[in-house]
C-alpha cells in the first residue's frame, strides 16, 4: 500500500502517523511539505496528521484548507484516493470541504487529552472492517477545539446515511451526537478526532486503533 | 481602502468563550450581564476598486466558516470620517 503524509508548518502527530503506517503497512510514507502542488503518482492512502498546523491561526485548520497541498488532496480525493485525517487533520477536511460540519471549541473550554471510549457504529467502509460494528475501543484524544457542529438537516443527513463512524460513549467536548469521526458520502474521506496512529503500536499495551490501519490496508 | 469584517458565531451555536467571560464579569460583581458572545474583528486595506462581492468571497472562502459563523462588512474608520 502506497502512503503518504501530509506535514504543515506546526503539524506534531505526522512523525507518530509515519511510524505506524510503516508498521502496518511494511512501507515509508512519503511525507509531503505543504508547499507542494503536486502529490506522488498511485498514491493509496493520503494521512493528514494532528498538531496545530499554521498556529490554529483564524481557526483551526482554515489556513492549512487553503495551502498549495491541499488543493492537490481535494483532487486525488475526487478520484477516489482514501484520505485519513486526524485530530487537526479532521479540522483540517473539514475547512476544505471534503466532510461536512465543523469542529468548534470545546463546549468545557479545557484542552481535553485521555483515552476516551469509542463505539464504532459503521464498520462498513474501508476504514473500520477489522471492527465489529458496535464495538467498544479505547482510543485517545487530544484536542480543544473537537466540539463538532452542523446543521439540524446535516446531522439528520449523515446520521440516515451511517456516516458516523465512531461515536463517544461519554461525554468528551459537547459533540453534536457525540460523534467522534465521520466519512464522506463515496467512502473514501473519513476524519476523526481521536488518534489511532499513538493506539497502534502493538508493544505498547493499548492498541485499539491499530485496526484502522489494517482495514485500510486489506481495502 | 480600510474595511472592518466581523466575523460572530450564528445564533444558538454555543460559544464557550464567551460562557466562561462572562461567569468572570459576574464574580467580579458586575450584576446585570445578560449574555457575552465573543468574534473577531478583521481590519483589512484593500485597493479601492475592490468590490463588495470581492469582500464577500473573501469573507466565504476564508475569513469565515459559513457552517458556524456569520459575517458582516463594515467601512473602516477613514470612509465613516469622509
Amino acid at each position: 500500500m502506497k502512503t503518504a503524509v501530509i506535514v504543515f508548518p506546526g503539524s506534531n502527530c505526522d512523525r507518530d502517523l509515519a511510524v505506524c503506517l510503516r508498521d502496518v503497512t511494511g512501507q515509508a510514507p512519503a511525507m509531503i511539505w505543504h508547499g507542494e502542488s503536486e502529490l506522488p503518482e498511485g498514491l493509496d492512502l493520503i494521512g493528514v496528521p494532528g498538531g496545530f498546523s499554521y498556529g490554529d491561526y483564524l481557526r483551526s485548520g482554515a489556513m492549512a484548507a487553503r495551502s498549495p497541498v491541499m488543493q492537490a488532496v481535494v483532487k486525488a480525493a475526487a478520484k477516489g484516493t482514501k484520505v485519513l485525517g486526524i485530530c487537526n487533520g479532521f479540522q483540517v477536511l473539514t475547512e476544505a470541504g471534503l466532510l461536512p460540519g465543523a469542529l468548534m471549541r470545546n463546549a468545557g473550554i479545557h484542552f481535553v487529552c485521555r483515552p476516551v471510549p469509542l463505539t464504532v457504529e459503521n464498520n462498513q467502509n474501508s476504514f473500520t472492517s477489522k471492527y465489529a460494528a458496535g464495538e467498544r475501543i479505547t482510543v485517545s484524544v487530544a484536542h480543544h477545539d473537537g466540539n463538532y457542529a452542523a446543521d439540524e438537516a446535516t446531522l439528520a443527513r449523515i446520521e440516515g446515511e451511517g456516516r458516523v463512524v465512531f461515536r463517544y460513549a461519554e461525554p468528551v467536548n459537547g459533540s453534536a451526537h457525540d460523534i467522534a469521526g465521520i466519512i464522506n458520502d463515496a467512502g473514501n474521506v473519513m476524519g476523526m478526532m481521536p488518534h489511532p496512529e499513538r493506539m497502534a503500536d502493538l508493544g505498547a499495551g493499548l492498541d485499539d486503533g491499530r485496526r484502522v490501519f489494517e482495514s485500510l490496508l486489506a481495502a | 481602502m480600510k474595511r472592518r469584517i466581523f466575523v460572530t458565531l450564528k445564533n444558538g451555536v454555543l460559544d464557550p468563550q464567551g460562557k466562561a467571560v462572562h461567569h468572570a464579569l459576574t464574580g467580579l460583581g458586575f450584576a446585570g450581564v445578560n449574555d457575552v458572545r465573543i468574534g473577531k474583528l478583521i481590519e483589512i486595506d484593500v485597493a479601492d476598486d475592490t468590490s463588495d462581492a470581492a469582500l464577500a468571497e473573501m469573507c466565504e472562502k476564508l475569513l469565515a466558516n459559513t457552517v458556524i459563523e456569520n459575517y458582516r462588512i463594515e467601512a473602516g474608520p477613514e470612509e465613516v470620517a469622509r
